[in-house]
C-alpha cells in the first residue's frame, strides 16, 4: 500500500515534469511548425544554471529565479540569432540545425563546467519527509515539484485560454498565415513563445536537478520522452500534452516499479530481472506506436479543420 | 545539356577513383590510420545511401535508420557468439532480419505522415535499442565482443585490412548501383511520384503504401548489410550503435552531402567523419565547432555539398 501510493505520486511528479518540457515543445511545434531537438539542451542548461547560481548566491530560491531568467534569455537569444531564420523551412532542416545545437551545447557545457556532473543540494526545509496520509511519508521536495508544476500548468492554461496573448497563440497554432494577415506581429509572438518554452524547459531541468545529477546529455533521453508525449497528445495541443505527460509519467514509473515483480510471476527470476528494465523502458515507445497506429494524428489533434 | 561531364558525374568519378586508390596511397605512405578511418567512412556511406533512398527519393523521413545498423551487427555478433562463424550464414541472416524488421515497422509507420512518421520510426529504433540493452546473454548495455570475423571459407579474409576495405567499397558500389537501378526503374518513378503528389498518384491507381513499403524494406536491408560490415570492422557491437543520435548522424550525412542525389550521402559521410576526426585532433571540444558549422550549412548551404558544387558551377 505504502509503495503503491509512493510510486503513484512519483509517477505524477515525473509526468508533471514531463509536461513542463512537452508544453514548450508542443507550443513551438504547433505554432512555428518548428522541430526543436535543442529543447533538451535548454533543459540541461536550466539545471546547470541552477547549480551554478545556487552555489554562487548561497540561496536556493534566489539561485533558481536567476537560473530561470538565464534560461529565458538564452532561449530568446537562440531564437533571435539562429532559429528564426529557419521557420518555414523543411522539418529536416530543423532537425539538422538543432542537432548541431545539441552537439554545441554538450561541448560548451563540458568546456565551462567540466565533464563531471554537478550536484544541486536542497535547503534543509525541502528535505524533510511530509506525512501525506497517516503513516505515509513523502519527500517534501517531490511534493513541491508537484505543486509548482500544477501551478504552472494552471497558469499556462489561464494564459492560453483566457488572455489576448493566449488567443493569439491558439490562433497561431491553428492557422499561421491568417493571423499574420490580420496584422499581428507574428515575429514578436514567435520570439515570445520560444522564450516561454525555453523557460519551461529550464524550469523542468532545474527542478529535476536535485533528484538526479546535473550532467551532460541529461536532456537527450528526456527530450525523446517529451516528443513521445506531444505525438501521443497531438501536436500543438496543450491539453493533449498535459494528459499524455501524466499518462507517460505514470506508465514509466509504475512500469519500472512493478513490472519486475509481475514478470517474476510468469518467468524465472533471473530472466525477469534482465527482461524487466528493457521492457519497462520500451513500454512508452510501445504505447506511442500503438497510439499512432490507431490514431495517426495523436489523441487530441489541435488543428481540426 | 546531356553531356556526361557535368559536375555531378565528375565529382562522383573522382570520389570512386579516390576510394579505389586509397589502399595504394596508404601502402606507399605507410599511413595505416587513413585506411582504418576510410573503412569506417565507406560503411557509413553505405548506410547513409540507403537512408537517402527513402528520405531523398521516397520522401520518408526516417529518424530510426540506425536500428538496422544494430540489427545487422547483432545478427553477426549473436551468431558468432553461438559458434556459427560462417559469413555465408551470418550475412544472409543479417539481411533477412533487417528486411523483416523494416517490413514490420514500415507497415505500421507508413500509416502516419510528416512529423508523426519521423517520431514513430524513432520510437521503433529506441525499442530496438532497449531490446538490445536487455540481451543479458549477449552483453546487454556493455555490448558484445566479436572474437572472430565472418569466415568466407578462404574466399576473402576479413581480418586483412586491405581485403576488408575493398569488400566494403565493393558493397558500397553495389549498394549504390542497386539504389540507382531502383530509382530509375518504373518502381522508383512511382515512389518519387508519391513524394511529389500522393493524391494524384493514388488517383491514377497506384497503391501508395505498398510501393513505399517495398522501398522502405530495400533501404532497411541495405543498411543491415552496412551493420554486418560495421560489426566486423569494430569486432564489437553494442546498443549504442542504435541510439537515436546515431540515426541523427546518418540524417546529417545525407543532408550535408545532398539529399536525393546519388553520391551526395557518400560525400556527406566522407566530409562529416573526416571533419569529426580532424576537429577532434585539433581540439577536444570538436563539437563546439561542428555544431555551429551544421547550423551554418543549413542556413546558407541549401541542397548540401552537391547542391553547392552545382551552384558554384552555374554562377
Amino acid at each position: 500500500m505504502l509503495l503503491v501510493v509512493e510510486q503513484f505520486l512519483n509517477g505524477l511528479q515525473f509526468g508533471l515534469l514531463l509536461f513542463l518540457l512537452a508544453a514548450g515543445l508542443t507550443l513551438v511545434f504547433g505554432i512555428m511548425d518548428f522541430v526543436n531537438l535543442a529543447h533538451g539542451s535548454l533543459y540541461m542548461m536550466g539545471a546547470y544554471f541552477a547549480a551554478t547560481f545556487v552555489a554562487w548566491t548561497g540561496n536556493f530560491l534566489l539561485g533558481i529565479v536567476l537560473a530561470l531568467g538565464a534560461t529565458l534569455l538564452l532561449g530568446i537569444v537562440l531564437e533571435f540569432v539562429a532559429l528564426r531564420h529557419l521557420y518555414g523551412r523543411d522539418h529536416l532542416d530543423h532537425v539538422l540545425a538543432t542537432f548541431g545545437l545539441i552537439l554545441f551545447f554538450n561541448d560548451a557545457v563540458r568546456l565551462i563546467w567540466g565533464p563531471a556532473g554537478l550536484a544541486l543540494s536542497l535547503p534543509a526545509w525541502l528535505t524533510v519527509p511530509v506525512a501525506i496520509l497517516p503513516g505515509i511519508y513523502y519527500p517534501a521536495y517531490r511534493l513541491a515539484i508537484i505543486a509548482v508544476a500544477l501551478a504552472v500548468a494552471l497558469m499556462l492554461y489561464l494564459v492560453v485560454m483566457r488572455t489576448r496573448i493566449g488567443m493569439l497563440i491558439r490562433a497561431g497554432a491553428s492557422n499561421r498565415e491568417m493571423i499574420g494577415a490580420l496584422g499581428i506581429n507574428i515575429q514578436l509572438l514567435y520570439t515570445l513563445v520560444f522564450g516561454l518554452g525555453a523557460a519551461l524547459a529550464g524550469l523542468a531541468g532545474l527542478m529535476q536537478a536535485p533528484i538526479l545529477t546535473v550532467q551532460i546529455g541529461m536532456g537527450e533521453n528526456i527530450l525523446i520522452l517529451a516528443f513521445v508525449i506531444i505525438v501521443i497528445g497531438g501536436i500543438g495541443s496543450i491539453r493533449g500534452a498535459f494528459l499524455a505527460a501524466i499518462f507517460v509519467g505514470m506508465i514509466d514509473t509504475l512500469g519500472r516499479a512493478f513490472l519486475p515483480d509481475l514478470l517474476r510471476k510468469v518467468l524465472s527470476s533471473a530472466a525477469a530481472s534482465t527482461a524487466a528494465p528493457a521492457l519497462s523502458s520500451m513500454l512508452i515507445y510501445l504505447v506511442m506506436a500503438i497510439v499512432l497506429v490507431v490514431r495517426p494524428e495523436g489523441l487530441f489533434p489541435a488543428n481540426k479543420r | 545539356m546531356k553531356t556526361p561531364f557535368n559536375v555531378r558525374n565528375v565529382v562522383a568519378a573522382m570520389v570512386v577513383a579516390g576510394l579505389l586508390l586509397l589502399p595504394l596511397y596508404t601502402s606507399l605512405s605507410g599511413n595505416v590510420f587513413a585506411l582504418t578511418l576510410f573503412t569506417r567512412i565507406v560503411i557509413f556511406a553505405l548506410a547513409a545511401s540507403s537512408l537517402n533512398l527513402i528520405m531523398g527519393y521516397g520522401g520518408m523521413m526516417s529518424f530510426g535508420h540506425a536500428a538496422y545498423l544494430g540489427i545487422g551487427g547483432y545478427a553477426v555478433g549473436i551468431l558468432a557468439a553461438e559458434g556459427i562463424g560462417s559469413g555465408f550464414i551470418q550475412w544472409p541472416v543479417a539481411l533477412a532480419t533487417s528486411a523483416l524488421f523494416a517490413l514490420v515497422i514500415g507497415a505500421l509507420s507508413l500509416r502516419t505522415r510528416g512529423v508523426y512518421f519521423i517520431m514513430i520510426t524513432l520510437a521503433f529504433a529506441q525499442m530496438a535499442y532497449y531490446v538490445a540493452s536487455g540481451l543479458a546473454r549477449y552483453g546487454g548495455d556493455d555490448g558484445l565482443t566479436i572474437y572472430k570475423r565472418s569466415d568466407f571459407a578462404g574466399l576473402i579474409n576479413l581480418s586483412n585490412r586491405v581485403q576488408f576495405y575493398y569488400l566494403c567499397v565493393f558493397c558500397l558500389l553495389g549498394g549504390l548501383y542497386l539504389i540507382w537501378r531502383v530509382v530509375n526503374s518504373r518502381f522508383g518513378m512511382v515512389v518519387q511520384g508519391l513524394r511529389s503528389n500522393e493524391a494524384r498518384m493514388q488517383a491514377i491507381g497506384f497503391p501508395a503504401t505498398r510501393y513505399r513499403l517495398v522501398c522502405f524494406v530495400i533501404a532497411g536491408t541495405v543498411c543491415g548489410l552496412a551493420g554486418a560490415l560495421l560489426a566486423n570492422n569494430t569486432d564489437f557491437i553494442s546498443p549504442a550503435v542504435m541510439y537515436w543520435t546515431r540515426s541523427g548522424d546518418l540524417m546529417v550525412m545525407v543532408i550535408l552531402g545532398g539529399m536525393g542525389t546519388m553520391f551526395g550521402p557518400v560525400i556527406g559521410a566522407i566530409v562529416y567523419l573526416v571533419l569529426e576526426e580532424f576537429l577532434s585532433q585539433v581540439t577536444e571540444y570538436w563539437a563546439l565547432i561542428m555544431g555551429p558549422l551544421l547550423l551554418l550549412i543549413v542556413l546558407f548551404g541549401r541542397g548540401g555539398i552537391v547542391g553547392l558544387l552545382e551552384r558554384g558551377r552555374h554562377g
